[in-house]
């Protein structure tokens, strides 16, 4: 067993872990964080991503012993004093989610994208930057639609909290 | 996923010496992890190199861009060194998969890998680039051995890769759009040597140059020197994605297209 701690959702998280666990069922199986997702187990679908150290990762294709010491963020981390991330309303707001297995995937992607193209996304920008998230619902119209959304909006929630 | 011992050294010196002939070198983990989990690959012990700095960064030396083994696919594509120099070889690694599969896997993970339908090594073929490792210099033609295989031995470690900056070069992708590797990629450079076109996805034994291609973009670097140009299918793939016809086709077309975006 090894011990690997990180920072998960802003607060130390450790534990003992045979070398083979992957970062999913760190956060899955000694954390409880089951909102990350397993869909897949050819590292395609996304359902699974999460950001460490501020990038988007598959957390299903990445060993907990590799990332000791990281910063994570999971679906879990984003929604503050019971109030929903911007882009987790947009997806509510739009209908972008029916069976929302690959939801909490999608939001991690979109947040991301967001953080690395800006707020004001185009609709080709974002069906291109969602190749590595599959839904099996949606058929993805209101998903890009949410994203936009949400995109715009954390722009907005961005400039209200700088001017406070 | 099967047991494994985990290292995780601070230098190369130190991964080398973890390295016996049932270990394996763990970079971005985007090809070896997913063959581990399918328990088609089982190792005895995994030698990250995540955390050997002198791994990872990118420089330009004169007239050359370096690129270090554990550089992720995202940091080449977002490079201002790299879109200076070599445009091509930062939309190249902004092509790769999906954004999450290029915030892991990195240039030396797929280079070592050699997977017949990877993008990195259409590049490294046609600009000619040198594979540095813990041992040797491998110019790119004497790296590439075949199917997932390289002329890398036991105990090399993928160091760097030095790219010369050519005059000009693009390179051109048809997507799986299932698997997002190459189903044909075609890279063509100009430099003061002369015309290279190298072909990755249609190859039976992996990445190649097509020197009738560069023949004929040799006398002319325009695509219209393409117009009638062709290639054989022999020696190409067949599979359930297309058949080796129709990847012949493609090479011309995408190498027309190619030589065109390189203006
Ligand atoms: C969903 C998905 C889509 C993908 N799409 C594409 C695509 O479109 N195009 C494409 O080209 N690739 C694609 N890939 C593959 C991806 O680019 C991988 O990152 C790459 O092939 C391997 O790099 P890695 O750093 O992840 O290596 P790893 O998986 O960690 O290692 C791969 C192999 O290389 C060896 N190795 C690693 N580093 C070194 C080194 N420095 N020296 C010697 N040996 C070393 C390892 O021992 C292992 O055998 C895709 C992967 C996934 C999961
Ligand atoms: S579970 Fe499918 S990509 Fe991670
Ligand atoms: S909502 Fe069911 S998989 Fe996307």
């Amino acid at each position: 067993m090894i011990h690997v701690s990180m920072i998960v959702n802003g607060k130390a998280a450790s534990a003992d872990v045979d070398s083979r666990t992957l970062l999913v069922q760190f956060l899955r199986e000694n954390l409880r964080l089951t909102g990350t997702h397993v869909g897949c187990d050819t590292s395609q679908c996304g359902a699974c991503v999460v950001h460490v150290d501020g990038r988007a990762i598959k957390s299903c294709t990445a060993l907990a012993v590799s990332l000791e010491g990281a910063e994570v963020t999971t679906i879990e981390g984003l929604a503050k004093g019971g109030k929903l991330h911007p882009m987790q309303q947009a997806f509510q707001d739009n209908h972008g989610l029916q069976c929302g297995f690959c939801t909490p995937g999608m939001i991690m992607s979109a947040i991301d994208m967001v953080n690395r193209k800006g707020s004001h996304l185009d609709e080709h920008t974002i069906r291109e930057e969602l190749d590595g998230n599959i839904c099996r619902c949606t058929g993805y119209h209101n998903i890009v639609k949410s994203v936009a959304q949400g995109a715009r909006e954390m722009a907005t929630a961005g400039a209200a909290k700088a001017a406070e | 996923m099967y047991a494994f011992t985990y290292h995780q050294p601070n230098d190369v010196a130190a991964a080398v010496a973890l390295l016996d002939e049932d270990a394996k070198l763990l970079a971005g983990g985007q090809t070896l992890l997913p063959t581990m989990k399918q328990r088609l690959a089982s190792p005895a012990s995994i030698v990250d190199l995540g955390k050997i700095g002198e791994l990872s960064g990118i420089s330009r030396e004169g007239e050359t861009i370096v690129i270090g083994a554990m550089t992720r696919h995202a940091d080449v594509a977002a490079n201002a060194a790299v879109h200076q120099a070599i445009p091509a070889l930062a939309a190249l690694a902004g092509g790769i998969g999906d954004p999450h599969v290029r915030n892991r896997g990195t240039i030396g993970g797929s280079l070592a890998n050699n997977d017949p339908a990877a993008d990195y090594p259409a590049a490294v073929l046609a600009l000619g680039a040198t594979i540095v490792t813990n041992k040797r210099e491998l110019a790119a033609e004497a790296f590439f051995h075949g199917l997932f295989e390289t002329a890398l031995g036991e105990g090399e470690i993928i160091v760097k890769v030095r790219f010369p900056i050519p005059q000009k070069a693009a390179y051109q992708k048809f997507r799986n759009p299932a698997s997002r590797f190459a189903l044909v990629g075609v890279f063509v450079t100009q430099t003061k040597g002369g015309a290279r076109v190298a072909v990755t996805g249609a190859g039976a034994s992996g990445v190649f140059r097509v020197n009738a291609l560069e023949a004929a973009l040799g006398a002319s670097f325009a695509a219209a020197a393409l117009k009638d140009a062709t290639v054989p299918a022999e020696g190409l793939n067949t599979d359930m994605h297309a058949d080796a016809a129709y990847r012949a086709h493609l090479i011309v077309v995408l190498a027309r297209r190619a030589v065109a975006a390189a203006g």
